[in-house]
């Protein structure tokens, strides 16, 4: 037993031991300073009109990334959802209700996390803040909600869920392809309002990952009722 | 200025140990926390290597690391989701086990 568990031991440290052996070397044989793409980076968010270099990278230099990142988590979204063992996962109650401490400060908190969220987006061009940052605020702010026992209104139909869902990589799409119309390449904003396309980009991208976490907490809700064992 | 090796020797730490957990835990929700280590660790090499730039950090490798922690968020909402539901199917958590006689679906 002991030298079955000694084996099974061995391989991963081995494993482990390599991997710090490799990334060790490879760390080492890199110039102790280096400006990397920080200079011709900041260079092109000023000439952008965008201030906020890193919202710049990821909208902007490295759109594709993000365009990538955000179908990676709708696919995500798609396949926790398919593998939900309730189907009625998402409108249940998951909690019994909240006692009177936490549903008042549920609902205090809630319109001030909304009120983050889109503040977030609006300096994200600007300073810290971004896509990002607001759809996990609004994520966030609506995962306290179901969990304070607050069901999903009757106005949130299914469909209109799944439109929230999809909106912001169905429009973030549409406005990559759409310099390819005229002739441009994939990605490129037209100059005149690309600082308006990058916002309208981002505010749907906010609501479309703030859904999207909060429908990846929801498919895993224990389909047993009050909440229940996790 | 080498400051930045500290946060680059703590990634790789945490890339190794997690790729020992990955291998010798057996636990399904282990392995899942461990890929998050070894994302974890990965995250914070490029951070730590896009501060050696001079006129502050690189913002490439943050926008990098961002969009890393959306994909991260992705795979353990997915990587829980299978473990939820192949627990449910064999009452098993982990792959090595056989499933008690009967209660193969």
């Amino acid at each position: 037993m002991s030298e079955h568990r000694h084996r099974t031991r061995l391989l991963p440290l081995t494993a482990a031991m390599l991997m710090l052996g490799v990334i060790g070397r490879a760390i080492l044989a890199l110039p102790t300073t280096g400006d990397g793409l920080a200079v011709p980076m900041r260079a092109g968010a000023e000439a952008s009109g965008i201030p906020n270099v890193i919202t710049a990278v990821l909208l902007d230099f490295r759109g594709y990334d993000t365009l990538l990142e955000i179908a990676v988590l709708m696919l995500a979204t798609v396949a926790v959802l398919s593998l939900r063992e309730d189907p009625a996962a998402l409108s249940r109650r998951i909690a019994g209700g909240a006692g009177p401490v936490l549903g008042t400060l549920t609902r205090a908190l809630a319109p001030i996390m909304l009120l983050v969220a889109g503040h977030l987006v609006l300096v994200g061009s600007s300073g810290p803040g971004g896509a990002f940052q607001g759809g996990a605020v609004l994520g966030a702010a609506g995962i306290l909600l179901m969990l304070s026992g607050y069901a999903r209104p009757a106005w949130a139909s299914r469909r209109a869920v799944r439109w929230v869902l999809a909106v912001g990589l169905i429009v973030f799409i549409g406005v990559a392809l759409y310099p390819l119309l005229s002739g441009g390449t994939l990605l490129q904003y037209p100059p005149e309002n690309r600082k308006d396309l990058i916002l309208l980009v981002e505010a749907l991208l906010t609501l479309s990952i703030g859904a999207s976490l909060v429908s990846l907490f929801l498919a895993s809700a224990s389909s047993t009722e009050g909440g229940g064992r996790r | 200025m080498t400051s930045y090796l500290i946060y680059v020797a703590g990634g790789a730490l945490l890339y190794a140990l997690g790729t020992y957990g990955l291998l010798a835990r057996r636990h399904l929700i282990h392995k899942v926390i461990s890929a998050n280590l070894m994302g974890s660790g990965v995250f914070l090499i490029l951070i730590g290597l896009g501060n050696r730039a001079e006129g502050g950090p690189d913002p490439v490798p943050q926008a990098m690391v961002l969009t890393g922690i959306v994909v991260t968020v992705a795979l353990t909402a997915l990587g829980l989701a299978i473990i939820k539901r192949y627990y449910s199917a064999t009452g098993l958590t982990n792959l090595d086990d056989e499933p008690p006689a009967g209660e193969r679906p």
